[in-house]
């Protein structure tokens, strides 16, 4: 069954994409009720046209479209999506509301005791995410490691079945099927998903986690969260068996095989579990070298390059190596990385600060950076601080200027950053449109977050960049990829 | 820039140095050779005091960190007996208690060391003169101790709007500033003389000197930088 629906996305898949694969690719960040989406067949109007009951919804004023159906092949919407995205894509491939199918989803799940929730997870395994290549089953078949996780869980279930069997618990015996099935496949997910798919299942959990400031207090609280839930299952347990004496009886004999699979199955678990764990940290680990290999590229590598090559100027060089210096020990002793904005600061004026070293270590240009009054860093603001770098970057390569000048300034309302050199200046109207550095990288940058560029600059007479930022822009909009 | 332009009659002023590094010393008395009279130069507090006393510059070119206490200390023990000695501070570290204590002590104007050697001359020459240097740094230093967002101590008993808020075009003034604009071009952008902007800086630089503002202070030891 599950190859067959597998054939039915690839057909859908291959039938569907010879319409649009670019906008296929691009539409995979936006939201999954964008009503411009670039899909519309040529019959468009006849399938946005809700037909028969769903009209009938309409007249009771539930929104049963929200815009045209996609053409495209049935994806996964990663963005806009509640757990794997399958709601949201079949909303976008069908045209119906995305809350509309997940009630419809949740709903089968509880009519068909768990059957539903099981085929959304193996949807999920199958349906490959819209830009993505290929579906996380077809990654988690070359996965031996995650297939024996999954067998683990598979193990784990049954036993655990096989105690409310004894208890005499049909309702749970009844999930079996499903059970095992969401098991093997979340199993798989988790193991095999792209990072950023995780990331909105985080989102999910984190409400939970980020309620203790402190990693111990978060377990503390996770700890007290599946006692709760222990205790509830026992008490629903014993709701349904009042009779201790019945419930006893069958346990003792259960007990006894329990004990017997777990004394074998046991190093098979902890195998397991170790190769998890010690799979992880060698992929933490790998993952740090690679960020310190980049970093030390991207600082030491660059800088001693730059010395090389002034060698002759005894100035420069105790200037780079200076910057150097700083941003050494800022990383080595207040881990604060250099280099890219992302993530990597968590305020204006740190942002203010890694753009001025970065400029000063990797383009040999003093920077003199002023920072007036600071406030956190939204999505907004990291754009905005990644224009600025890039503008800094433009000066320090182009102006021929001895220093370029950054002031910010955090207002109520706006974040206002300038950028200033006294160097040769150019003639704003007069750049050649294949040169996209301040088209793109900037003006383009910044408008896509609802902030405003200002460009002053003439031959000979040096170049100003204004940049405007409004603050509550990012309450304003929801979150949106750029 | 031309150093000339506003030097108001000091065509060649008699400058002291004082900072302990000796190469400093140096590279700033070769940069100023010619433009400027160098009367004498020391390494630390003490002996500041004593040949500042003796030899009576124009202008003492003033590091803010010094071995023997910080610069404000030889601004404070000079000022009194010798109130035409002008100082400008010199730093390499801004960190904005140390430039906000030597400004309160009496110093004329704050430039980093990174300044080049003509915008030193100019700055040197500015304070001859009795006006105020601010670099931007110290122009965002200002800025952000007299925020508007941060104005709530109105009520303080002792709230003086003359020296504890800036006027807006002060603001405006120190902004262009901050944003490295020199004086003739803040003058320029805002349709005034230079004159006026010479005379908006000095008298945010006298609030600076007398404000009892608590966020003065209280912002200098939060914004403690390395």
């Amino acid at each position: 069954m599950r190859r067959d629906d597998g054939r039915m996305v690839d057909s859908a898949s291959r039938t569907a994409s010879f319409g649009a694969p670019e906008a296929d690719a691009q539409g995979a960040p936006n939201n999954s009720d964008d009503v411009t989406q670039p899909y519309t067949r040529p019959d468009a109007d006849g399938q946005t046209q809700p037909s028969g009951w769903a009209s009938r919804l309409e007249a009771l004023g539930v929104p049963v479209t929200r815009g045209p159906a996609g053409g495209g092949p049935l994806r996964r919407e990663i963005d806009g999506s509640v757990l794997g995205g399958v709601a949201a894509g079949l909303a976008k491939r069908t045209g119906f509301n995305v809350g509309l199918i997940r009630a419809g989803i949740v709903i089968a799940a509880l009519v068909t005791t768990g059957f539903g929730a099981a085929v959304y997870v193996v949807a999920w395994l199958l349906m490959p995410a819209a830009g993505a290549e290929s579906s996380i089953g077809a990654r988690a078949l070359r996965d031996k490691r995650g297939l024996g996780l999954a067998a683990g869980v598979t193990s784990i279930v049954l036993l655990a079945l096989l105690i409310a069997s004894a208890l005499n618990a049909p309702w749970i015996t009844s999930l079996a099927v499903p059970l095992i099935v969401s098991g093997i496949g979340l199993a798989l997910v988790f193991r095999n998903a792209p990072q950023e798919e995780l990331d909105v299942l985080r989102g999910l959990t984190d409400p939970v986690a980020r309620a203790g400031p402190s990693t111990r207090k978060r377990r503390v609280l996770r700890m007290l969260l599946a006692l709760g839930l222990l205790v509830l299952g026992l008490v629903a347990l014993l709701g349904i068996n009042p009779t201790a004496g019945e419930l006893l009886r069958p346990l003792g004999g259960v007990l006894l095989l329990v004990g017997a699979v777990a004394t074998a199955l046991g190093p098979w678990w902890m195998r397991i579990v170790r190769d998890e764990r010690a799979e992880r940290q060698a992929r933490i680990r790998a993952e740090e070298r690679a960020e310190i290999a980049t970093r030390v590229h991207d600082s030491v590598l660059q800088t001693l390059a730059l010395i090389q090559r002034r060698a002759g100027d005894p100035h420069q060089v105790v200037q780079l190596a200076r910057a150097q210096e700083r941003e050494l020990r800022s990383w080595l002793f207040d881990s604060r990385p250099p280099g890219s904005m992302d993530g990597k600061a968590d305020t204006v004026a740190d942002a203010v600060r890694l753009i001025q070293q970065d400029v000063e270590a990797n383009h040999g240009m003093p920077v003199d950076a002023v920072t007036v009054g600071n406030c956190e860093l939204d999505d907004d603001l990291t754009a905005m601080m990644d224009a600025a770098r890039e503008a800094t970057i433009n000066a320090a390569k182009w102006s021929g200027a001895d220093v370029v000048s950054l002031f910010a300034e955090v207002e109520p309302e706006s974040v206002a950053l300038f950028i200033r050199d006294r160097g040769r200046g150019f003639d704003p109207a007069a750049v050649p449109p294949d040169r996209k550095g301040l088209a793109e990288s900037i003006q383009a940058r910044m408008a896509r977050r609802g902030g405003s560029v200002t460009v002053r600059s003439a031959p000979g007479d040096g170049t100003e960049i204004g940049l405007t930022m409004p603050r509550s822009a990012a309450d304003r909009q929801p979150r949106r990829s750029g | 820039m031309n150093p000339g332009g506003t030097s108001a009659g000091h065509l060649r002023p008699r400058v002291f140095l004082v900072d302990d590094h000796g190469m400093f010393r140096s590279g700033v008395r070769s940069e100023l050779a010619g433009e400027v009279e160098i009367v004498g130069e020391a390494a630390d507090v003490a002996p500041a005091i004593t040949q500042i006393a003796d030899s009576a510059p124009d202008v003492v070119l003033l590091d803010v960190h010094l071995p023997g206490g910080g610069g404000q200390d030889v601004v404070t023990a000079v000022k009194n007996d010798h109130p035409g000695v002008k100082f400008l501070a010199l730093s390499a570290s801004d960190a904005p208690e140390d430039v906000i204590a030597v400004i309160r002590a009496g110093a004329r104007g704050y430039v980093t060391k990174t300044i080049s050697g003509t915008e030193l001359v100019d700055a040197i020459h500015r304070v001859a003169a009795g006006d105020a240097v601010f670099s931007p740094r110290l122009a965002g230093f200002v800025l952000d101790a007299f925020a508007t967002g941060t104005a709530p101590d109105v009520d303080r008993p002792s709230f003086d709007p003359e020296l504890d808020q800036l006027t807006a075009r002060e603001r405006e003034v120190l902004r262009l500033i901050a944003r490295g604009y020199t004086y003739r071009e803040v003058a320029k952008e805002l349709f005034i003389s230079v004159k006026t902007v010479e005379s908006h800086v000095s008298s945010v630089l006298r609030k600076l000197q007398l404000s009892t503002r608590h966020q003065l202070t209280r912002w200098a030891a939060e914004r403690r930088l390395t």
